[in-house]
């Protein structure tokens, strides 16, 4: 099989377990083109590809970029600070104006959950959703899944914790639904307040006991506290935060084994994780960051190679 | 399923691939500053033989050999199932200022050479590249490409299809040509 089930990606929970099959094995010879002398492939000269940033972004920006380029593809980038969505411009007419300038796909990061789903049942062209709201971030978890079987050998039978800010973080639920979809076990550690109750109902272990959850995963996925999404004090303060729920250099030396320390970034050194673990030879966070550019090009490769 | 022609037989075509090393053994003598390389996927059974074959003839066993996928420099990797799967890419030397061997299995409408050319191009500046081809379908052709070894020419209808059978993949060496592609 070579074809995605899908003309979109807007979230792993309507992709299959063969569709991420298919884009790890994809991602793995894009992996070898990112590592020649000339990290560039013509396969996308013919597209054009829109990235739509809504809301403020480094890592999946830039490397969504580069994914194009490396495949070849044209590019137009789109901040919303910077366009007429300060005018009062609606979300259907930005991207329809942006369509009609002969636009093939769209790269879309927006603040509200379900904006892909949205603008997909409008729109002709293939939406890649790089972030929406809390709800999903599929490449990101694919990127995740995809280092942990780089590491691992596999992520079938791996157990894989999820820590820290649950609730307001799109990555946790993409990677639940990813990881499970690979037959891991995956539970989720943190505070009572930053763990939706429906997380139990997933198929997933919910922990806030952050000793026992290290002793427990060969996989451990440190998250970053949101604050710009936290509304109301989920918890007394980052200092105690930290004391309860940081991953220190400590926990991990107590440990009788060897975990892999995972982080999507952006780190708050001495909150969620210290640098000594995140900087530690424990630690694949560069090489999910390199993993990221083969796996977006992967997802637009195989979306855009349907006749 | 419809039954195809047998253009060469198993003696034959072993015939063929030894006559093929001797004809490069006489221009390229022992492959020094040279190399080969096998298109993936289907040239590389050929192009597997004719390297085993070309270290005992030349006696030298440290002839730079690749395989090289050209799935995303293709201009056809659109297909209504979706895209053409990648293969491995394997090329542990640089080609720049050496003389490359291009191998595949049938030459056709020039397309998958024309794309092996492009890519090429991303592992240096050869001095010189030949093609090797077992299969030549001579008036098949969309774009101006010619081989400079070649095992047998076919004539054929465009409609018509060529299949190589290799002893390690279908249990035999063979060559066989259907009126239509096999579905």
């Amino acid at each position: 099989m070579t074809r995605l089930s899908t003309r979109h990606l807007i979230g792993i929970k309507n992709i299959t377990e063969d569709d991420i099959r298919l884009i790890f094995e994809t991602a793995d010879n894009f992996k070898e083109v990112i590592n020649r002398p000339i990290k560039k492939v013509p396969s996308l000269r013919d597209i054009t590809v829109a990235n739509l940033f809504f809301e403020s972004s480094t890592r999946t920006r830039v490397s969504f970029e580069l994914a194009e380029r490396r495949l070849s593809a044209d590019t137009v980038n789109f901040a919303a600070s910077t366009s007429s969505v300060s005018k009062g411009e609606t979300l259907l007419d930005t991207v329809n104006n942006i369509l009609s300038m002969k636009v093939d796909m769209v790269v879309m990061r927006h603040p509200a959950p379900g904006a892909c789903v949205f603008l997909s049942t409008r729109i002709p062209a293939n939406i890649i959703n790089a972030g929406d709201g809390t709800h999903e971030h599929p490449t990101q978890a694919l990127l995740d899944a995809f280092s942990i079987r780089e590491k691992l050998g596999d992520v079938t039978g791996k157990k894989v914790a999820i820590i820290g800010d649950i609730l307001h973080s799109r990555v946790a639920l993409s990677n639940v639904f990813c990881l499970l979809k690979l037959g891991a076990r995956v539970r989720v550690c943190g505070p009572p307040t930053l763990i939706p109750k429906y997380y139990a109902q997933l198929g997933v272990e919910v922990s806030h006991d952050i000793r026992d959850t290290l002793r427990w995963c060969d996989v451990a996925n440190v998250l970053r506290i949101q604050l710009e999404r936290q509304d109301i004090r989920y918890f007394p303060s980052l200092r105690e935060y930290h004391q309860y729920f940081g991953v220190t250099r400590q926990m991990v030396d107590e440990l009788d084994r060897e975990i892999v320390i995972m982080h999507p970034g952006p780190i708050n050194r001495g909150v969620e994780i210290t640098s000594d673990v995140a900087d530690s030879g424990h630690s694949i966070i560069l090489q999910q960051v390199e993993n990221g550019v083969a796996i977006r090009m992967a997802v637009l490769y195989l979306l855009a190679g349907i006749r | 399923m419809q039954a195809g022609k047998i253009l060469l037989t198993r003696e034959r075509f072993a015939l063929t691939i030894e006559r093929l090393c001797h004809q490069l053994l006489e221009d390229w003598g022992d492959f020094s500053n040279a190399c080969i390389i096998g298109i993936q996927p289907r040239g590389t059974q050929l192009s597997n033989r004719i390297f085993e074959r070309l270290k005992v003839l030349t006696d030298n066993p440290s002839i730079d050999y690749g395989r090289m996928d050209i799935t995303f420099y293709r201009d056809d990797f659109r297909m209504p199932d979706g895209p053409l799967a990648p293969h491995p890419n394997e090329i542990d030397f640089l080609v720049a200022g050496k003389k490359v061997l291009l191998i595949d299995d049938v030459l056709y409408t020039g397309r998958t050479i024309s794309a092996a050319l492009a890519a090429l191009q991303h592992y240096g500046r050869p001095d010189t590249v030949e093609l090797l081809v077992l299969v030549d379908r001579r008036f098949n052709r969309q774009l101006p490409i010619q081989p400079d070894y070649v095992g047998i020419s076919v004539d054929a209808l465009d409609e018509a299809y060529v299949k190589v059978r290799w002893q390690e993949l279908h249990g035999d060496d063979e060559i066989l040509l259907f009126e239509k592609k096999p579905i």
